[in-house]
């Protein structure tokens, strides 16, 4: 007989693997470092998500106070990267990653 | 019904994440990130995080990604990329490749691990009519206990954040010149 299963934790912590792979192959395949900032934003969340799946799946709320601090590096994160995708486009005009080989030896 | 909303909160996850990767205009791209954040919003929910929930929607829908679009309007690279060439031979299909195997093993760990974690701490406390702002004192507890030192840190961490940024986006030329 067919019954509607209750999800549980598993289910959440294999979508949150699902966007981490996402997040992983948008990080390695887009050459836009906006876009690649966003991909490392998928997996921030995908991380923040397992956290609060295994958080509530074991009665300990220390992976929602983890999350907490990871939001708050993740803002961090974002306001360095995009000052300094600002100060490197004032000096070119084409925005991929590709171009920004001036380090090279 | 959790089943209902797992499975809708599910379908716009996925749905924006692939579009960040798919979409060629940067614009699309972070609109799908939008999606994708409200969707994990709702899943905190669903695992009543609400405070979690709401710090979700402001810190990354309100304030991350305005930021994304903020940069993306002052640099005018709001055009459609040319996603048609790869740069490198085969990058995708190994992208590709790369990422469903990284998810591969990660699954066939929680699924192969399913025997589970017994519950340690002393517990969340469940939202109700009676308390509705219980998950709230839980966690500010914690959080201002147990982690105050790190916490203290993070205001460090977020000032020299601004600080730095403030420098590195300065228009370092006009400086003593009076322009």
């Amino acid at each position: 007989m067919f019954s509607l299963a209750q999800p549980t934790s598993t289910w959440y912590l294999i979508l949150s693997a699902v966007l981490f792979g996402i997040g992983t192959i948008g990080v390695m395949v887009r050459r836009n470092p906006l876009i690649m900032f966003m991909c490392i934003e998928l997996m921030l969340n995908a991380v923040n998500l397992s956290f609060v799946a295994l958080s509530s799946q074991i009665a300990n709320i220390d992976g929602q106070v983890a999350v907490f601090f990871v939001l708050v590096v993740a803002a961090a994160e974002v306001v360095v990267g995009l000052g300094i995708i600002v100060s490197i486009m004032r000096r070119r005009t084409t925005l991929t990653v590709d171009d920004m080989s001036g380090l090279k030896g | 019904m959790e089943l209902f909303v797992f499975v809708a909160a599910a379908a716009m996850v996925l749905t924006g994440a692939l579009g960040v990767v798919t979409r060629s205009n940067p614009v699309h791209a972070a609109m799908s990130l939008v999606l994708t954040l409200f969707g994990i919003a709702v899943m905190f929910v669903a695992h009543n995080a609400h405070f979690l929930a709401a710090v979700q929607v402001i810190v990354y829908a309100g304030a991350i990604v305005v930021l994304f679009l903020f940069v993306i309007m002052l640099l005018g690279v709001d055009k459609a990329e040319d996603l048609s060439v790869e740069p490198i031979t085969n990058q995708r299909p190994l992208a590709a490749i790369i990422g469903v195997g990284i998810s591969a093993i990660v699954i066939a760990a929680i699924v192969s691990s399913r025997a589970g974690l017994g519950p340690s701490g002393e517990g969340i406390n469940q939202t109700t009519i009676d308390s509705p702002d219980a998950n709230i004192r839980q966690l500010a507890r914690v959080i201002f206990s147990d982690n105050v030192f790190a916490f203290e840190i993070t205001s460090v961490l977020l000032l020299v954040a601004v600080v730095g940024t403030v420098v590195m986006a300065r228009k370092t030329k006009s400086v003593g010149t009076g322009k």
